[in-house]
């Protein structure tokens, strides 16, 4: 699908210092597509999504969303243009309330009825954020910090969000229920670019996935065929 | 016991110039990790500007509290400029770098302020025009109440309301907050950090330009090293508070103010100035913190 990319790396190469993190990364989202981006720890997935959003300068390549080079833009430019990364770790505010962390999320957004209605829409998706809207984020729990993580990034209404181990932490039933909703946001149209750890529930509602190791990539391809893939099973299947 | 009450007085009109610096120190701590040390001389510059803006208006000639808005206002403005500029150009650059780098260059900044003053307005003291000239004393309940101290008070704490409202009900000081908890993460947001930095410095540099008037009010002779000793005292106040906390400031600011004015009034007036440490080491034994100062946990 060339004709309906909407983010496309080309030989993104990443250092931290000397140490380099990523070499030669090159893979494209489609408008409209959930892919995932599996790997060991420290393969260099986190650090391709902090290049994506601008908190990382690769050393060369070139990224373009849209079509645009976004290599050397700020994150807040990049997060205006709707690129939305929910970071590894939640990432929350915990200085403010959930209700301030969630205007936060809208910060791009100009729109106050579009936000009116994502903040409805989160609500409805955790209500737990409801009834709790008032207090500081720093008194959630981990698993709804992660809710609030993901209700947040929601606010801005991205094209492209890039989600960093949604599940991480979380008990199964959570971990199911945030799936169902990467899948729920995917079909409102939001396109979704997932780092996971739990490969086989990623493959599950991915379209297509991209496999890291040290820094590279080593295999690309549709979601079904990944998980069928012997490389795969081997070493993130446990199979 | 009025006697008393007029020390409590004196006490809290000092502790609100603490306060109208301090907050400045701990905003800019709030967001930078960084110790502005020229904050004092922007206090300095405030009592400066405020004395050409009354001069070349003429506003002593006709003493009122128009007038003394107007300083008030011209100062306020002018140090806005100059926080801004200290960050833009000072601070800025310096992002990236290591703490050590950013704390000489605040050192640098500072001695290049007084140094500077020096040069253009003189090193030798300057009276302040009296824009504003209360005629007797406020007689209340018993209680005499200067009305310089009065008014300073009230537009202090006013100036503190304000600031108040602008961190914690307003979008810019939601984004404030978001940047001083972590830049990388406000950024994830689309806020654009450098510009909340800079609204940080342009609001602590105000409050510190009203402080400079508002103590050459009371205390009429200014000269460019004047910042430096209430420069150290709010710094002490702030830390006392929490540093990086508003609310802490303003606490800090209120204690020392009113702990200087009692040991001045009741017992040893030698060491009024060293009395800000004393307490600041006293609480720091107990609250590594300081007042309100929390350390933050990260749940896992
Ligand atoms: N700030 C840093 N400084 C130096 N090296 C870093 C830094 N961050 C990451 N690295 C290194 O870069 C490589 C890739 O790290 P990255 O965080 O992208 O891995 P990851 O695939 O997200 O791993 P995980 O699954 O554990 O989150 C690792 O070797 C890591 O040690
Ligand atoms: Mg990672």
């Amino acid at each position: 699908m060339p004709d309906s990319t909407l983010l496309n790396l080309q030989d993104v190469t990443v250092h931290y210092g000397v140490i380099c993190a990523t070499e030669k990364v090159s893979f494209s989202v489609a408008s409209g597509e959930i892919v995932t981006l599996i790997g060991a720890n420290g393969a260099g997935k986190s650090t391709t999504l902090r290049a994506i959003s601008g908190l990382l300068k690769p050393s060369s390549g070139t990224i373009t969303f849209e079509g645009e080079n976004i290599v050397g833009e700020t994150p807040n430019v990049i997060v205006s243009k709707g690129i939305v990364h929910a970071p590894e770790g939640r990432g929350i505010f915990l200085n403010l309330s959930i209700e301030e962390n969630l205007d936060l999320g809208a910060w791009t957004n100009p729109d106050s009825d579009s936000v009116k209605q994502q903040l409805e829409y989160v609500f409805k998706l955790f209500p737990r954020l409801l009834e709790r809207r008032k207090q500081n984020a720093g008194t959630l729990s981990g698993g709804e910090q992660q809710m609030l993580a993901i209700g947040r990034a929601l606010m801005a209404k991205p094209q492209l969000l890039l989600l960093d181990e949604p599940s991480l932490g979380l008990a199964p039933q959570l971990i199911e229920l945030i799936f169902e909703i990467i899948c729920e946001i995917n079909k409102r149209g939001t396109t979704v670019l997932l780092v996971e750890q739990n490969a086989h529930q990623a493959l599950e509602i991915a379209h297509r996935g991209v496999v890291l190791e040290t820094g590279k990539v080593v295999l690309e391809g549709p979601a079904s065929e990944l998980k069928k893939s012997e490389a795969v099973q081997k070493a993130y299947l446990g199979g | 016991m009025v006697e008393f009450f007029q020390h409590i007085v004196n006490g809290l009109s000092l502790g609100s110039t603490y306060a109208l610096i301090a907050l400045g120190y701990t905003m800019v701590f709030g967001v930078l990790q960084l110790i502005n040390f020229a904050h004092g001389d922007v206090f300095m510059l405030g009592a400066f500007i405020g004395m050409y803006t009354a001069y070349a208006l003429a506003l002593h000639t006709s003493p009122s509290l128009a007038a003394l808005m107007i300083t008030l206002l011209a100062a306020m403005a002018g140090c806005a400029i100059i926080g801004f500029l200290i960050e833009r150009f000072a601070y800025r650059p310096l992002r990236n770098a290591p703490r050590i780098n950013v704390l000489i260059t605040a050192v640098g900044v500072s001695l290049f302020l007084e140094f500077s003053g020096q040069i253009i307005f003189g090193a030798d003291p300057k009276f302040f025009p009296q824009v504003y000239q209360p005629q007797g004393d406020w007689m209340i309940a018993g209680v005499r109440l200067n009305p310089l101290q009065v008014i300073n008070f009230t537009i202090s704490v006013t100036l503190m309301l304000v600031l108040q409202f602008v961190v914690f009900k307003t979008r810019l000081g939601r984004a404030l907050r978001a940047v001083s908890f972590n830049h990388e993460l406000a950024s994830l947001m689309g806020i654009p950090t450098n510009r909340i930095i800079s609204l940080t410095f342009v609001l602590g540099s105000i409050l510190a330009g009203a402080a400079g008037v508002l103590v050459a009010l009371s205390y009429p002779k200014i000269d460019p090293l004047m910042g430096i000793m209430p420069g150290i005292k709010a710094f002490a106040a702030a830390v006392l508070g929490g540093i990086g906390n508003i609310t802490g400031a303003v606490i800090g600011s209120f204690i020392l103010g009113l702990a200087e004015q009692l040991i001045v009034a009741y017992g040893a007036p030698t060491y009024r100035d060293a009395l800000a440490f004393v307490i600041l080491i006293l609480i720091l034994l107990v609250k590594p913190a300081g007042i309100m100062g929390v350390h933050r946990a990260e749940k896992v």
